[in-house]
């Protein structure tokens, strides 16, 4: 055991993986060399694995999108870097359009393992360009996974599987989650599923699903609120694409009042297809219409402290909305 | 025009050039006539670039190089080592089909037998997985190379020009080619790009880039012939830029005759390339007309005997729409 950050973690996981196989290699604008990214998630992997293993592009997110595919195709495991989650998009084609169906499109006689990794969130004065959770676009495609860790043992266990899966990955790292968390991490070999939430506090009287940063709120929510004798069960969306239908609607059926928190804009988030899971398979199980806490319908949060404060959920807001709920 | 002794091919590699070179032209009229009779419902065709086709695809070793082909590459796909069968398969959409068991559209040419990698429809982005290919063979110390084609309209896209940058950059084995038949559907090349020719883009990314005249046979061969050399001994990528002719509309969805005057079609028509050839091969005296005769009688029937077994075969189950989104 050893005491992490969520990013030493990420870091951990992705060494121990290019220990293990040699398929594996990880490439990015400024990922190689001693810089090892933008936020050295990948510091130290250039001068343990060689600088073929760990490399820099050019400025080319398409490029990056695609050589993961080609690499895949070899029968490499390439983890593609994406300096913010917002930079994806040039690449969306290539991950859509290549990886995403290389398996289904050829009945499984080409495949491309892949993970492309990228932070994502807000509440570091990054503006609309370096804050969005673009997940939701990702969402809802077929072929592809899309996952997020929100604690440092699942960020290393989960980058681990996310290498290990022969399905192409989009990881999610909360970026605000980076250094603010630390915790003691096997340094032993584990993973953790990618396609499974995790029920984090188990209760009896209101659900709150979330994932992310907004989680962390959810579960120090839950502690203060425990005191007051409200007792929720907290659960970790995790997998945000394909969702583990499953364990979210039982987890709403089990207090039958639901809060969704998602740091997203309220429409067409991730949670707006909970919510309608939870309505097909739960309906008769509620006691209280579901309940969504997100963003506002704007592109995203400003760079003004105060624009970004505007946008984000925080955590008095959550506390509120579960009292709200608990007294339905 | 260089004549075919030139080339450096035995007789008997001549001879199989010309079967390959006319079993791409009857195999393809045969997906039209299945198309026209409605047995098929789509076709899009490499007519006019036979030739250049065959002369391309036998400078490789098809038993370890790693070709990426785009929608007009039917030709080449035979010479690597696909089957009339196989390409018939496809346009029935049957599912023993090796390009996609049914799910793709007829002419998204692949094969993992014979080392032909699956491509989207969304043109071109399949360069940027030729590097990721490319960037393997580097990594592995092998030297097989990977060969990417696509059309001068498609060549306009963003990731044409993100591959080539990286493949520069890192000297990759990758060869680049744009079959330039003048149009993209019915935009003509003045309204497509403003350079002379589409290979001295490549001069811009560090590399050498080289226009050929598509209809002679030799001067592709041997162009390929040293491209290949070059890109397996370590000297990295080339453009290649083979000016052909599109000798029908654009698809089966498409008439030329709206956007191109009679007389330009009956012009390009009158230089058929197979023509061209055929009367290179008497003149030199490698075929004479009778042997030429009896060798399209056997490819007619070959093509008659796959259309027949292909028809034959049985129909994706409608319940493997599921299989193959994601790895078991």
């Amino acid at each position: 055991m050893a005491e992490m950050t969520y990013l030493e973690a990420i870091n951990l996981g992705i060494s121990e993986e290019m220990a293990r196989d040699e398929k594996v290699v990880i490439f990015g604008e400024d990922v190689g060399g001693d810089k090892g990214g933008v936020f050295g998630v990948t510091k130290g992997l250039a001068a343990k694995y060689g600088d073929n293993r760990c490399f820099n592009t050019p400025l080319t997110e398409g490029l990056i999108g695609g050589l993961a595919v080609g690499l895949g195709v070899m029968g490499y495991r390439a983890i593609g870097e994406f300096q913010f989650a917002d930079y994806i998009l040039p690449a969306t084609n290539q991950i859509l359009s290549e990886a995403r169906t290389m398996r289904y499109r050829t009945k499984g006689d080409w495949t491309a393992p892949i993970v492309y990794r990228t932070p994502y969130g807000g509440g570091v004065r990054g503006g609309l360009y370096h804050s969005q959770s673009t997940e939701k676009i990702f969402a809802g495609q077929p072929g592809l996974r899309v996952v997020t860790p929100s604690n440092p043992y699942d960020a290393k266990g989960m980058i681990k599987a996310a290498i290990r899966s022969d399905d192409p990955v989009i990881f999610y790292e909360h970026k605000r989650l980076y250094r603010l968390l630390k915790a003691e991490i096997p340094t032993d070999d584990y993973i953790v599923p990618i396609d499974k939430a995790n029920v984090v506090r188990e209760g009896s009287d209101i659900t709150v699903i979330s994932y992310g940063m907004m989680l962390q709120y959810a579960i120090s929510a839950a502690e203060k609120l425990a005191k007051e004798g409200i007792d929720a069960e907290v659960v970790d969306v995790r997998s945000l694409y394909p969702l583990d239908r499953e364990t979210l609607v039982n987890a709403a059926k089990k207090t039958g009042k639901v809060l969704l928190v998602t740091e997203d804009n309220k429409e067409g988030s991730i949670m707006s297809e909970i919510a309608a899971m939870i309505s097909e398979d739960a309906l008769f199980d509620l006691d209280a219409p579901i309940k969504r806490l997100a963003g506002p319908d704007a592109p995203s949060m400003g760079y003004a402290l105060t624009l970004e404060r505007e946008f984000l959920v925080n955590e008095d807001q959550v506390i509120e909305a579960m009292r709200e709920l608990a007294e339905y | 025009m260089k004549t075919l002794k030139k080339s450096g091919l035995s007789k008997e590699e001549i001879i199989q050039a010309y079967y390959e070179v006319k079993r791409g032209r009857r195999l393809d009229e045969r997906l039209w006539q299945l198309t026209r009779i409605g047995k098929t419902s789509f076709n899009i065709s490499g007519q006019g670039a036979e030739v250049a086709q065959v002369a391309m695809a036998m400078a490789f070793e098809h038993d370890k190089d790693i070709f990426l082909p785009y929608y007009r590459d039917m030709t080449a796909c035979l010479v690597w080592g696909m089957t009339s069968k196989d390409i018939i398969l496809g346009s029935f959409g049957k599912d023993a089909d090796p390009s996609s068991h049914g799910r793709q559209m007829p002419n998204h040419y692949g094969s993992k037998e014979h080392n032909i990698v699956s491509f989207a429809s969304t043109v071109s982005t399949q360069m940027p997985l030729a590097t990721g290919v490319a960037y393997a063979a580097q990594l592995e110390g092998k030297d097989y190379i990977a060969l990417t084609t696509t059309g001068e309209g498609s060549a306009n896209q963003g990731e044409v020009q993100e591959a080539m940058n990286f493949a520069g950059v890192k000297k990759l084995p990758v060869i680049f080619v744009v079959e330039n038949n003048n149009y993209a559907i019915s935009v003509p090349i003045e309204e497509q790009y403003a350079n002379e020719n589409m290979s001295d883009r490549a001069h811009g990314y560090g590399f050498e880039g080289i226009t050929v005249d598509g209809n002679d046979f030799t001067e592709v061969y041997l162009t390929f012939k040293k491209a290949v050399k070059d890109a397996r001994s370590g000297k990295g990528p080339k453009l290649i830029e083979l000016k052909v002719y599109r000798l029908t509309s654009h698809s089966a969805d498409d008439d030329q005759t709206i956007y191109r005057s009679k007389e330009d079609i009956e012009k390009m028509k009158e230089s058929d390339p197979i023509d061209v050839f055929e009367k290179q091969l008497i003149d030199e005296g490698y075929l004479t007309q009778a042997e030429m005769d009896k060798m399209d009688e056997e490819i007619r029937a070959e093509i008659d005997k796959a259309t027949d077994e292909a028809e034959a075969m049985p129909d994706p189950a409608p319940e493997s729409l599921l299989d193959e989104v994601y790895a078991k």
